[in-house]
């Protein structure tokens, strides 16, 4: 690869996606990281009963993410062929874990349930 | 483009237009010669057992018909290349391995007796990459019919003829792939920008290997498949090739020397199963030139070769064409 500047990631990612779809999914991400840190900066603590359903959904995550992957790109588990595939494979894994820990965290902040509503544990 | 006169500097077009220049850049990529095989022509695509997927979106439908068939009847596939320079040259090895995948995944490997012909006497022109096709390939069971080069077929009787050491050799096929010989268009011969002494039945552009830079008319440049070069018939070449000519035309347009050069570099995401790819990219001179070395071996079937493949490339390429990429 010659040089890999932000502008052709973004081009490349544009024609990949669609513009509209790559925007929107990135507005998405921007807003629930928002969202994230809003509720830590409202309620000036990390909520661990909140975090505790959020990181029950983390196993959740990573399943998808890797489904969501493979079926993307026609491909199996038993595709991976050396350590770099299993790397990769870990790191889609873990995106996906954290990525559905904080929307769940946040979603519960901001909704909340009857379990979580009143703030953090702290009294 | 029906003409150009270097000596003149005017380029005539088939509506007849004549238009004068200062600076040319020729770029108007190969031409399919598809009635150099005797008894083929389009037409037949997709039936009889005849695949040719160069000529198009809907030839390559009809192709995979054809494979598709073959893959779950069996019998004897036969693999072409042909003996000129060719668009990806590690595209007919991609064909057998893909066609080997999906009768393999559809449990009729043990029927499918797969060929893979070659007027060239190694599968691949960097010999470290050859040598881990053969590799491959004798895996897989598919076996080579080398320094043989495809001049006719007989769609009926699904015979196809080779030409080997100047006598003729006869293969019965269940399928086969015709890959036909590419050359540049003929007004690049007609116009006198052709080599004289290299690649005389292909005609392509006679330019210097560095600079693509013509080397009877500096203000011409070639780009592309029609470049008179060793290796680069590529989409990832032309990425390395645009800069280098923009870098010499703007320079000479200025007055200067221009220092960008072009050291040949191709990629080659050869496919060798559905899944996985060896990310292979090489220069002039043979070398393996890897985009990340120490992570993504090149000489390995790996599936993040794969995924840069089916998720990057095409976009990239794209992207190429907007000029943004």
């Amino acid at each position: 690869m010659q040089e890999l500047t932000h502008e052709t990631m973004i081009a490349v990612f544009e024609e990949i996606f669609g513009r509209s779809l790559f925007w929107l999914m990135v507005a998405a991400v921007a807003l629930i990281t928002l969202g994230y840190i809003y509720v830590l900066v409202r309620d000036r603590a990390v909520s661990w009963r909140k975090f505790l359903l959020a990181q029950l959904s983390m196993p959740l995550g990573a399943v998808l993410a890797v489904w969501f992957v493979m079926a993307m790109t026609r491909s199996r588990l038993s595709d991976i062929g050396g350590p770099v595939d299993v790397m990769l494979l870990l790191g889609i894994a873990a995106l996906g874990a954290v990525g559905m820990a904080i929307l769940v965290y946040t979603v519960e902040a901001l909704i909340g349930s009857r379990r979580t509503t009143g703030g953090g544990d702290v009294r | 483009m029906a003409a150009v006169d270097a000596e003149a500097r005017t380029v005539s077009t088939e509506s007849g237009q004549r238009l004068d220049y200062d600076w040319l850049v020729v770029a108007p990529g190969l031409v399919l010669d598809h009635d150099a095989i005797e008894g083929f022509n389009l037409d037949m695509v997709g039936e009889k057992g005849i695949g040719a997927l160069y000529a198009g979106p809907e030839h390559a439908a009809r192709t995979w018909a054809a494979a598709s068939r073959f893959a779950e009847e069996g019998g004897t596939g036969l693999f072409t290349r042909p003996a000129t320079e060719m668009k990806c040259a590690g595209a007919p090895l991609k064909h057998t391995f893909l066609i080997d995948d999906i009768g393999r995944r559809a449990g009729n490997a043990g029927r499918m007796n797969m060929i893979y012909a070659a007027p060239q006497s190694a599968l691949f022109g960097v010999p470290i990459v050859a040598e881990k096709v053969r590799m491959l390939f004798e895996d897989r069971g598919v076996e080579t019919m080398m320094n043989r080069t495809l001049t006719a077929i007989d769609a009926g009787a699904r015979r196809a003829t080779f030409a080997v050491d100047g006598g003729t050799e006869e293969v019965d096929y269940d399928y086969i792939h015709v890959i036909p010989p590419q050359r540049a268009p003929d007004f690049v011969v007609q116009s006198g920008l052709a080599w004289a002494d290299r690649w005389t039945d292909q005609g392509w552009v006679e330019v210097d290997m560095q600079t693509l830079r013509h080397l009877r008319y500096p203000e011409i440049f070639a780009l592309g498949d029609v470049a008179g070069v060793p290796k680069g018939k590529t989409a990832a070449s032309v990425k390395w090739q645009v800069p280098v000519v923009e870098d010499h035309l703007v320079a000479a347009i200025e007055g200067r020397e221009g220092t960008a050069t072009y050291n040949g570099y191709t990629s080659c995401p050869m496919i060798t199963r559905i899944g996985r790819a060896m990310l292979i990219e090489f220069d002039y001179r043979n070398n393996l030139v890897p985009s990340f070395p120490g992570i993504i071996a090149p000489l390995e079937e790996l599936w993040i070769s794969w995924l840069m493949k089916e998720v990057a490339l095409k976009p990239t390429y794209n992207a190429m064409l907007r000029g943004r990429a």
